[in-house]
């Protein structure tokens, strides 16, 4: 996975809606990347469900989240719309895992990206990546929290 | 709390999520103490955050286990007239339930319940909580012997 402290790669993809998202609209605010391996696994749906809630705290610290899947950005807008939530929802797609694997995340035998956290800095470099023992394991709302807390000093 | 003895189980719930249904079926009957910490999820449940606050409406009028088991037990039946019925049920002053469960007061309760479980790295429900060790999803066979002992 790549380290904090290194620049962000670029990016640029489709979201559940069709628009596109890149690097650099993510200046100057704190991002974090929700790297999951697959739209309507029970896990991630629970993962989304409980970061919709804290948004407004998140929104607070100058602070955005983005998921990002392998899956097509038809199969994430009916995701979005099954978990509630708003949280804008990064299509992967083509050509596959581009993006998963410029940031490290990339399970080749499985073809998706592993479940990892990774927030960008205002000023688009890493600041702080997670990812769990197990994809099975979800992270809780509170390293993001406790990130910007570590970051803000 | 319900209980007098026996270990702490803290439990942040959903009250219209069914695997908390499931949950409680499980621990009524065993010998702990527990605590409920409500952990509404509205984009995946839309009513229980009203529910949430509509129980501690009941805990205001002495009535929170009673109405948290009526809650459980039958989630099919989570609109405003089946709370009013409920209430009936239960013996508690229905225009207060109403004024209570729309306070500041009930409001704050349950989101400081909801902060705490977020500060804990609570991230499905129901989550437990036994001696500090979070246990998310339904409680196993293992857990449950655990704690009848």
């Amino acid at each position: 996975m790549i380290e904090a402290g290194a620049a962000a790669p670029d990016f640029s993809l489709s979201d559940q809606d069709g628009h596109t998202v890149s690097l650099k609209d993510l200046e100057g605010q704190n991002s974090v990347l929700v790297f999951f391996p697959a739209a309507f696994s029970p896990v991630c749906t629970d993962q989304l469900s409980v970061y919709e809630e804290v948004l407004p705290d998140l929104r607070a610290r100058n602070a955005a989240l983005y998921g990002v899947s392998v899956d097509n950005a038809f199969s994430l807008k009916a995701f979005q719309g099954s978990v509630g939530t708003t949280i804008p929802l990064l299509s992967d797609f083509h050509p596959k895992g581009a993006m998963a694997q410029a940031y490290g995340v990339w399970v080749p035998d499985r073809g998706v990206a592993t479940r990892a956290l990774i927030m960008i800095g205002p000023d688009l470099e890493v600041l702080w990546t997670h990812q769990p023992p197990s994809p099975l394991e979800i992270p809780g709302a509170n390293l993001i929290f406790d990130a910007l807390d570590a970051v803000a000093v | 709390m319900l209980g007098d003895d026996g270990p702490l189980v803290f439990e942040y719930a959903d009250l219209e999520c069914p695997y908390c249904a499931k949950a409680n079926l499980l621990l009524t009957d065993l010998p702990v103490r527990r605590v409920f910490r409500h952990f509404p999820i509205v984009s995946k449940h839309p009513r229980a955050r009203v529910l949430a606050h509509a129980l501690e409406a009941a805990g205001v009028q002495g009535r929170f286990w009673e109405m948290h088991g009526s809650l459980l037990v039958d989630q099919g039946h989570l609109d405003d007239p089946h709370l009013w019925e409920r209430c009936e049920q239960l013996g508690l002053d229905v225009a207060r339930f109403d004024a209570d469960r729309r306070s500041e007061a009930v409001a704050e309760r349950v989101e400081r319940d909801f902060r705490s479980g977020v500060r804990a790295g609570v991230m499905t429900t129901p989550t437990l909580f036994v001696d500090g060790v979070a246990r998310p999803g339904v409680p196993g066979a293992e857990l449950i012997s655990q704690l009848s002992r």
